[in-house]
């Protein structure tokens, strides 16, 4: 691993529950949501909001569809119980099979956004029944790779784990004492039956997050990476899908019209007056 | 001669200038009845940090009520504070006051604006033209904001002008998590020592603490020595009421083992920075 990702488990730890507290605090609240999938991902955010607000104030939604494995609902209650929080299972089935039965031909893309999107409806309706934030969990890694569904697991009111690679969820992870199943598992969306990130990614998040954090962090030039002994093949095909992805990363574009147009020229902190 | 500072480690919210100034004023009176000769608050400790659009709303004329309320404050102690001020012409600054005796003793306005990286002031402010030291009841005093300080001719121009005390006011945001500490905080503790040592001055840094949109302001702030040793340092995150004891003998000490400042040749410097000056604009 570079050094660069070799963290300080202790301050990070600090500074990701401090930034739960204080975010959901300043806006007057103190609960949070987020869907528990039985991943690592999901698993580390709820132990970093369990110590920031207390495991009484953190609501955990398992968020099953009929082809989900298993074992990710074992994982999710085991996690929820490891750190104390809320824990309940809404399935989806019926409601996207509602949908599907218009739509029998979908292919496994659009049925796994559909089902990432259904998660993200039942959250913020939860959210607004509890008083709650709804909590993101995707990592740098796959938000910089686009590897999510934008409105589906993309959407979220706050990130803790936005700004670290996938290594560091793991290593984090370790140091916070999220159950060694969920840590030892490989990641998988669990979309469909057998699925896993790297054999659909074509390549290790080890590797990847090597090549994210000399190219994005380091700002490395492409013959810079490759005298690094980085495959150019490699390092073009992450560019490309970094760029391409971009899109999920921004706000929907507005056309400008007015003198002040809402994040162009119309800048506010989100935090404005809290 | 002997003083006591405590450096308010404060969380201010952002773009709420009356919340501001209550946590402000409580500072102030605890440190009034701790008998307190000097209290420090972070850079824009009126207004926060990250104010975008926000800054016309949240700026302050010199003649403000606001302002005269903290001018009234010094009557009890001394008073370093940052907020965003507004000129007769309109124009927007990162400002710096040093208050005493019911007084203005001095205004500084930050030179080096960041726009870089997470930074955006030049954007947003109107950049300070001039570093100047100036006298206190606690000796000649040079005031510093945060970024002012990473240009090593600033701490120098203040330390040629005769200021023995260095008052820097910072919101410097977390960032590097690898390694023994904070990557922030620990560049930020070399600078302030080095910059103690080279110009054999005390150096009152001040950072704030807490959250905007995410980004995390680390605190740790510190005294630091005319030896350029730590002397107390406040906690990283957390809010905190730092309180520090200078002593006069230390800095004399330091001045005499160490007469770097006394031997400094300001005829050599200005002669080669002309130098060059005029070879540029060829």
């Amino acid at each position: 691993m570079p050094y660069g990702l070799q963290s300080n488990m202790e301050l990070l730890r600090k500074l990701l529950v401090g930034f739960v507290r204080d975010e959901v605090n300043k806006v007057g609240l103190n609960k949070v949501i987020l869907g528990l999938s039985g991943g690592i991902d999901s698993a580390l955010v709820a132990f970093i909001a369990a110590e920031a607000l207390g495991g009484d104030n953190v609501h955990a939604v398992c968020m099953p569809y009929k082809t989900s494995n298993p074992e990710s609902e074992e994982h999710a209650r085991l996690v929820a119980s490891a750190c104390g929080v809320n824990f309940s299972v809404i399935p989806i089935s019926t409601m996207v099979d509602a949908y599907f039965e218009l739509f029998p031909d979908a292919n496994n893309m659009r049925r796994g956004n559909k089902m990432a999107r259904e998660r993200m409806t039942i959250l913020f309706d939860q959210s607004a029944l509890l008083g709650a934030l709804v909590l993101g969990t995707s990592n740098k890694t796959e938000l910089l790779l686009g590897y999510g569904t934008l409105y589906g697991d993309m959407a979220s009111a706050l990130n803790p784990i936005g700004d670290i690679y996938k290594s560091q969820v793991w290593e984090l992870s370790a140091f916070m004492g999220v159950p060694v199943e969920v840590i030892e598992k490989k990641p998988s969306a669990d979309l469909w039956m057998g699925q896993t990130d790297e054999e659909e990614l074509g390549f290790t998040y080890s590797k990847v997050d090597e090549l994210l954090y000399l190219m994005v962090d380091q700002r490395l030039t492409r013959s810079e990476l490759i005298a690094e002994g980085l495959e150019s093949e490699f390092v073009d095909m992450i560019y490309l899908k970094i760029q391409n992805s971009h899109f999920k990363r921004r706000l929907p574009v507005i056309a400008k019209v007015s003198n002040r147009t809402i994040d162009r020229d119309f800048r506010y902190a989100r935090d404005w007056g809290k | 001669m002997d003083f006591t500072a405590v450096l308010a480690q404060i969380k201010p919210k952002l773009g709420c200038v009356a919340d501001n100034l209550r946590i402000i004023e409580s500072e102030i009176t605890k440190a009034r009845e701790a008998g307190i000769d000097l209290i420090i608050f972070p850079e824009l400790a009126v207004s926060g940090y990250f104010l975008k659009d926000l800054v016309p709303e949240v700026a302050l004329k010199l003649d403000s009520p606001e302002i005269a309320r903290l001018i009234e404050l010094s009557n009890g102690i001394s008073i370093a504070i940052g907020f965003v001020e507004e000129s007769d012409d309109y124009l927007f600054y990162n400002s710096a006051l040093y208050l005493e005796s019911g007084e203005i003793r001095h205004l500084h306005r930050k030179v080096y604006l960041p726009t870089y990286g997470l930074f955006d002031e030049q954007r947003y402010l109107a950049r300070g033209e001039k570093f100047r030291a100036f006298d206190t009841k606690f000796g000649r005093f040079g005031l510093l904001i945060c970024e002012d300080m990473w240009h090593l001719s600033a701490s120098y121009i203040l330390a040629m002008d005769g200021a023995v005390t260095l008052i820097c006011l910072s919101s410097s945001p977390s960032r590097g998590i690898e390694g023994d500490s904070l990557g922030a905080a620990a560049s930020w503790q070399k600078l302030s020592s080095t910059t103690a040592l080279f110009l054999n001055c005390r150096v009152l840094y001040c950072n704030r603490v807490g959250f905007e949109d995410g980004v995390n302001f680390w605190g740790g702030s510190e005294y630091v020595a005319p030896s350029g040793k730590s002397v107390v340092r406040g906690p990283l995150f957390d809010e905190g009421f730092v309180t520090v004891k200078i002593d006069e003998g230390s800095l004399r000490r330091e001045r005499i083992f160490s007469p770097m400042i006394r031997d400094e040749s300001l005829s050599v410097t200005m002669k080669e920075l002309a130098r060059i000056s005029g070879e540029r604009e060829k």
